[in-house]
């Protein structure tokens, strides 16, 4: 049963996305940071991809491009999880937003920005969630010191 | 003498610029609110008493769990992912251990499979108890909440001698598990069920019917199917609008495709729906823990793997490989092999996932946490807009959002 979504899916893909692959029973696509909007559309409209579970990134610090972001989908019909990776540059961390095509994108998306930076173009509503208003930086990222500080309210010495 | 006043900048921006209206008000509720369990912010314009609309806020709670664990081995997160979901923290270890097995290429034993699966059910029970003894308290119903309260502190107790700890209890492990049962644990376990079915058949006859619980719950805080969908939304509020999903049918992991059970799903999507699909679930997940305990097989809990797994305590003692293995497990923590994974499980709040990225060795490269909470929090509006401003707090407790795992 899921084998044939895979196929299905992999077959009607293939040409914007490259070859995928499974992974512990997820299929797995490679996309151009271009391509990632007409994909979603066409995995929530043609394949029933209906919840859009996840997304983050991933900081592979010294390699270009740099970031790897992470979608996760679900599709309750086909019983079936897709993950779609795309790879963006430290210069311009910036892929589409999903808002248009799921609410769920709105939320996870901030936090995917205020951990990683990553801009989605789209979404308006790009404000600190997990963080506060004026932290700088972006902790996730692996340049960013573990034990660094910066507290809203000072310290009493 | 004193410093000068300086005053704190607002952590949080609201996304209103001025009210809709002339007449309308914009008021603060939370971050810690007292009709509110959970540290959670909720911007509210009012029209009077009527919500027009809401920006809610979370990460109050925010302790970097994510970059925590690029700093510590696979084995040292077992207590962290405790303290994510802390009201059911046994499925947030089997969930994690879960995923980074799928990475090693583990096959855990037969009664860690059962085990595991009956704790997990345990854990929802728990876990749905106390979402249910908090929303009826927020309404009143006192009684209810003293009944359900008890039987919970039966199950703590009960979870603590098998683990030595009453809320986090740190009892999965990579392979297998912290220790297996003790002696009588299944018998006190049944006498527990037992008393459980006394006191929830009493709060079904104390709630149900109830006028005014009915009057509170019924058309408040509804969602639609196609939003619930859209705003990513799993688990029991999900299913309260009609949609059986449950990956415990669904995508069966441990032992649940041996299983009988029913899903139980809502008609309408509001909190009515909410209470009863949770106290249906309840019932379920007795019965599929009566139907484990018959079926637990005798047999090891871990595997006998050395990567994961550390030597009987021993054989530490006595012998040169054993003693280098416990060392090298500690300190380097265990051999993951290079590659990522997504392991996912129901969750008493909806899909618990963890995605795990291994560069190779005892340190994760990267885990991210699915939170259903987290994503629940960004629909929450949809819920709140149009109701009453009393209805915020029932409607938000029959979200169940916990901080631990929602702000991670």
């Amino acid at each position: 049963m899921a084998a044939n979504v895979f196929d299905t899916v992999q077959q009607a893909l293939v040409p914007a996305s490259g070859p995928g692959s499974l992974s512990h029973g997820i299929l797995v696509l490679l996309l151009a940071p271009a391509e990632l909007l007409p994909t979603v559309q066409r995995l929530k409209g043609e394949f029933a991809f209906d919840i859009f579970l996840d997304v983050t990134a991933v900081d592979w610090l010294r390699q270009t491009p740099r970031f790897e972001v992470v979608y996760h989908f679900y599709s309750t019909l086909h019983k079936v999880r897709v993950r779609l990776k795309t790879r963006v540059d430290e210069a311009d961390p910036s892929v589409d937003s999903l808002v248009p095509l799921y609410g769920s994108a709105a939320f996870m998306e901030r936090e995917c920005h205020d951990m990683y930076g990553i801009r989605f173009r789209g979404n308006a509503d790009l404000r600190p969630i997990l963080l506060y208003e004026g932290f700088v930086g972006h902790p996730l990222r692996k340049d960013y010191p573990k034990q660094q500080e910066q507290p809203l309210v000072p310290y009493r010495s | 003498m004193d410093a000068p006043f300086r005053p704190i900048p607002n952590p949080v921006r609201s996304i209103f610029e001025g009210t809709l209206r002339d007449d309308s008000v914009i008021v603060n509720i939370g971050p810690s609110h007292p009709a509110t369990h959970g540290t959670v912010q909720i911007i509210a314009e009012l029209d009077g008493e009527r919500v027009l609309r809401t920006d809610v806020h979370c990460g109050y709670l925010h302790r970097g769990f994510e970059k925590e664990c690029e700093d510590h081995t696979w084995h040292n997160l077992i207590p962290y992912v405790d303290r994510l979901n802390y009201v059911s923290a046994l499925i947030n270890d089997f969930a994690y251990c879960d995923g980074v097995e799928q990475l090693m290429g583990l096959q855990i034993t037969p009664r860690c499979r059962y085990l595991r699966t009956l704790l997990s059910e345990y854990s929802r029970l728990v876990d749905h108890v106390t979402c249910l003894a908090a929303g009826l308290m927020e309404l009143g119903a006192m009684t209810a909440f003293l009944y359900l309260v008890m039987i919970r502190d039966y199950m703590y107790e009960h979870l603590a001698a098998l683990t030595g700890a009453r809320v986090t209890y740190t009892y999965g492990r990579i392979g297998g598990l912290a220790r297996d049962l003790p002696e009588g644990w299944l018998k006190r376990l049944e006498e527990i069920l037992v008393q459980y079915e006394d006191f929830i058949t009493r709060v079904h006859g104390l709630v149900d019917r109830n006028r005014i619980f009915i009057d509170r719950m019924r058309n408040v805080g509804v969602i639609s199917t196609a939003d619930a969908l859209s705003y990513g939304y799993t688990g029991v509020i999900l299913r309260s609008t009609g949609v059986p999903r449950d990956l415990r049918k669904d995508t069966p992991y441990l032992a649940y495709a041996e299983l009988e059970f029913d899903v139980p799903v809502g008609i309408m999507g509001d909190n009515y729906d909410r209470y009863f699909v949770r106290m249906r679930e309840m019932d379920e997940s007795v019965y599929m823990m009566r139907q484990l305990m018959e079926m637990l097989p005798d047999g090891p809990i871990n595997v006998d793997d050395r990567r994961c797994t550390f030597p009987d305590k021993p054989l530490v003692y006595s012998e040169i490989e054993s003693l280098i293995n416990h060392f090298k497990l500690v300190m380097d923590g265990p051999g993951v092999p290079a590659g990522e994974a997504y392991s996912a499980h129901e969750s008493p709040n909806g899909e618990l996932g963890f995605y795990l990225v291994s560069t190779g060795g005892g340190i994760p490269y990267k885990v991210h946490c699915r939170a259903p909470s987290f994503v629940h929090m960004g629909g929450a509006h949809l819920m709140l807009n149009g109701g009453q401003l009393a209805d915020i707090v029932p409607t938000f407790g029959s979200i169940n959002m916990i901080g631990g795992e929602c702000d991670r």
